[in-house]
C-alpha cells in the first residue's frame, strides 16, 4: 500500500499507508490526525482538508480543477502555491511516499 | 460536577466533541447515540453511496482512533430517555450519567406519510435504510420517489442513474419550492426529465397500494418500490419532557443555549436566531451542524461568541453541482449571472437592495463569492450581480 505523510504545523510527522483508490483526507481522518478537518466529508465545499503539498510532489499530482481552484480561495489559513484540497487528491501507486503539511488552522 | 455530554451522535455531536478538544476543553466529553454506527456522513447516502460509487469505510466521520486519542467516550446504541436538569444528570436505557454541560443534537426524522398504506414507502435518514434501499432498487424496475425536495429528487437521480425508470410525485407546482425560486425549479425539473424521469407535480397522494402510488385524482402511478422524502421532524420530545423551550425545534439564543444556561441544542434540531433569515431559522445542512457544534464549544470553554456563519448547502443531481449560499426567502429580487442553457449559471436574491442569497449550477467562482460576500456586507446591486464583466474578487471580497 502507498504511505503518505502527514505533518503537523508543529512538526510533528506521522506516515500513514493510504490504499490506492483513497484520497488523501481520509487517510489522515481514519487514522486521528488531527490537522485535517473535513467537514464536508470530501464534497469540496468546506475547505477545511487544506494541505501544502511537499514541493517535490507537485508536478506529479493532477492539475487543480475549477471547482477546487475556487475552494482553495477560502481556506482559513494562508493559500500557497502548493495548497491543495487533501480530498481531491486520490491515492494512486506512484504517489507512494507523498508529504503532505497541515496548516495551523483549518476553520 | 463537570465534563460535557453530547446528545445524539450524528454529525454536529460529532463535531461538537471535536472542536470541545481542538479548543483545549481538558474535562470529560461524552458522546451518546442511539444508532449502532459511530458518527457517520448523511450526503453520501442519497449520493454515491446510493449508486454505489462509494463504499461503506468512507461514511465514518472518524476513525476509532480519534475517539481514543482524545479521550472521547462513545456510548452507541443508547437512548437518552430524559433529563433530570435540577440534578444534572441523564438517564439512559442502561442508567444515569451526570453533566456539567449538556448538548443535544438529536437532529431530526423522517416526516411520515399521512395516507392509507404508508408503511410501504421507503425512507431516508441512516445508514441502515441507505442499506436497504441499496438492495430495493436493485430488484426493482419502477420507483416511485413521493416528494421534490432535496433529498428525493437525490434519490430519483441515482435510481434514474441505475437504470430505473421513475415517478418523481411532488404536492406543490414546481420542485424544491421551499428552497429554490421558480427558475431553479423548472431547471431540476428540466434537467429530470431530460435524463428520462417522469416529474408530476400538483400531485397529491391518496393512497399506497401495493403495485402503484394512487393518487387523489385517481390516476396511478405503477411502482414495485416506492420512496418518501416529504421532509423532516425536529427530535424535540427530549427537550420538552424536560420543560425546555421549544418551537420549530429546540429553542435557542444566538449563543446556542437553551432556556437552560447549562443546556445547548446545535444542528438540524435547534431553532435558532440566524442573521441570514432575517429571524429564527432551524436549518439542516452540514454547514449548520458542524458551525454550531464550534459556536457551543466556544462557549462552554469560556470564549462565547454568537452565531453567525454564512449558510451554504450543497446538492449533487446527474452530475449537475447545484451550490447555495445564504437564505433566499423573503427575496423581492432577483437577478441571473450566467446561462441557463449552457448549465452554468447563479441566481442572486436581494430583498430591499441588499444581497441574501446565491443560488449556483456549476458556478463554483461565483458560489466562493458569495459567501464571502455574505460574510462581510459587501455591497452588490442586482445589474452588478448580472453582468459577467463585473468581477466579485474586485469588489473589496476579502476572506470570510
Ligand atoms: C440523505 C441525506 C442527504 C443529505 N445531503 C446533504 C447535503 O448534500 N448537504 C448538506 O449540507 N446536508 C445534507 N444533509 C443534511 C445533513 O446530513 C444534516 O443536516 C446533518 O446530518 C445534521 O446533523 P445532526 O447531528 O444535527 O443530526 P443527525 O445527523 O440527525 O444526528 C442526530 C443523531 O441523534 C440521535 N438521537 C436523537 N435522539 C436521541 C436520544 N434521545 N438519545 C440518543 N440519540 C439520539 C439520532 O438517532 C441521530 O443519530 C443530508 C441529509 C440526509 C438524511
Ligand atoms: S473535505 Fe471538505 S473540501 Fe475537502
Amino acid at each position: 500500500m502507498p504511505n503518505v505523510t502527514y505533518i503537523a504545523h508543529t512538526g510533528e510527522s506521522q506516515t500513514i499507508d493510504v490504499a490506492t483508490g483513497m484520497v488523501v483526507m481520509e487517510g489522515a481522518v481514519k487514522n486521528g490526525i488531527d490537522g485535517i478537518v473535513a467537514e464536508c466529508g470530501g464534497a469540496c465545499m468546506c475547505a477545511t482538508c487544506h494541505v501544502y503539498v511537499d514541493e517535490a510532489w507537485l508536478d506529479r499530482l493532477d492539475p487543480i480543477g475549477e471547482e477546487q481552484e475556487e475552494m482553495l480561495g477560502a481556506t482559513a489559513a494562508e493559500r500557497k502555491s502548493n495548497s491543495r484540497l487533501s480530498c481531491q487528491i486520490r491515492m494512486r501507486p506512484e504517489f507512494d511516499g507523498l508529504v503532505v503539511r497541515m496548516p495551523d488552522r483549518q476553520t | 460536577m463537570s465534563g460535557v455530554v453530547i446528545v445524539g451522535a450524528g454529525q454536529a455531536g460529532l463535531e461538537a466533541a471535536a472542536a470541545l478538544r481542538a479548543q483545549g476543553y481538558q474535562e470529560s466529553v461524552t458522546l451518546i447515540g442511539d444508532e449502532p454506527h459511530p458518527p457517520y456522513q448523511r450526503p453520501p447516502l442519497s449520493k454515491e453511496y446510493l449508486l454505489g460509487k462509494q463504499g461503506a469505510d468512507n461514511l465514518p466521520l472518524r476513525g476509532r482512533v480519534f475517539y481514543e486519542k482524545h479521550g472521547i467516550t462513545l456510548r452507541m446504541g443508547e437512548t437518552v430517555a430524559s433529563i433530570d436538569r435540577a440534578a444534572h444528570r441523564i438517564q439512559t436505557g442502561k442508567g444515569e450519567i451526570p453533566y456539567g454541560k449538556l448538548i443535544l443534537a438529536t437532529g431530526a426524522r423522517n416526516r411520515v406519510l399521512p395516507v392509507p398504506g404508508a408503511e410501504r414507502a421507503l425512507y431516508l435518514r441512516t445508514w441502515d435504510e441507505a442499506d436497504t434501499i441499496r438492495r430495493r432498487i436493485e430488484g426493482s424496475v419502477r420507483v416511485a420517489v413521493i416528494g421534490g425536495g432535496f433529498i428525493g429528487l437525490e434519490i430519483a437521480a441515482a435510481a434514474r442513474t441505475l437504470g430505473k425508470a421513475v415517478t418523481i410525485i411532488e404536492a406543490l407546482p414546481r420542485l424544491m419550492a421551499r428552497a429554490v425560486s421558480p427558475p431553479l425549479s423548472d431547471f431540476f425539473r428540466d434537467v429530470h426529465r431530460g435524463e428520462g424521469a417522469e416529474v408530476l407535480l400538483d400531485s397529491t397522494v391518496r393512497e399506497i397500494a401495493e403495485d402503484a402510488v394512487v393518487l387523489t385524482d385517481q390516476r396511478r402511478c405503477a411502482a414495485d418500490l416506492v420512496l418518501a422524502g416529504i421532509g423532516v421532524v425536529p427530535n424535540m420530545e427530549l427537550a420538552r419532557g424536560a420543560g425546555l423551550a421549544t418551537g420549530n425545534g429546540i429553542t435557542v439564543d444566538e449563543f446556542l443555549k437553551t432556556s437552560d444556561p447549562d443546556i445547548y441544542a446545535i444542528g438540524d434540531c435547534a431553532d435558532h436566531p440566524n442573521l441570514f433569515a432575517g429571524g429564527r431559522a432551524r436549518l439542516e445542512s452540514v454547514q449548520n451542524a458542524a458551525d454550531q457544534a464550534k459556536c457551543a464549544a466556544r462557549g462552554i470553554v469560556g470564549n462565547p461568541t454568537p452565531y453567525r456563519d454564512v449558510p451554504w448547502f450543497w446538492t449533487d443531481q446527474f452530475g449537475v453541482r447545484f451550490q447555495m449560499a445564504g437564505l433566499s426567502a423573503g427575496h423581492d429580487r432577483t437577478a441571473l449571472r450566467g446561462s441557463v442553457e449552457n448549465r452554468k449559471f447563479s441566481m442572486f436574491y436581494f430583498k430591499q437592495a441588499r444581497l441574501l442569497a446565491v443560488d449556483s449550477v456549476n458556478r463554483f467562482g461565483d458560489h466562493i463569492a458569495a459567501r464571502k460576500m455574505l460574510a462581510a456586507g459587501t455591497p452588490l446591486t442586482p445589474e452588478q450581480a448580472a453582468d459577467e464583466t463585473v468581477d466579485f474578487k474586485k469588489l473589496g471580497v476579502t476572506a470570510p
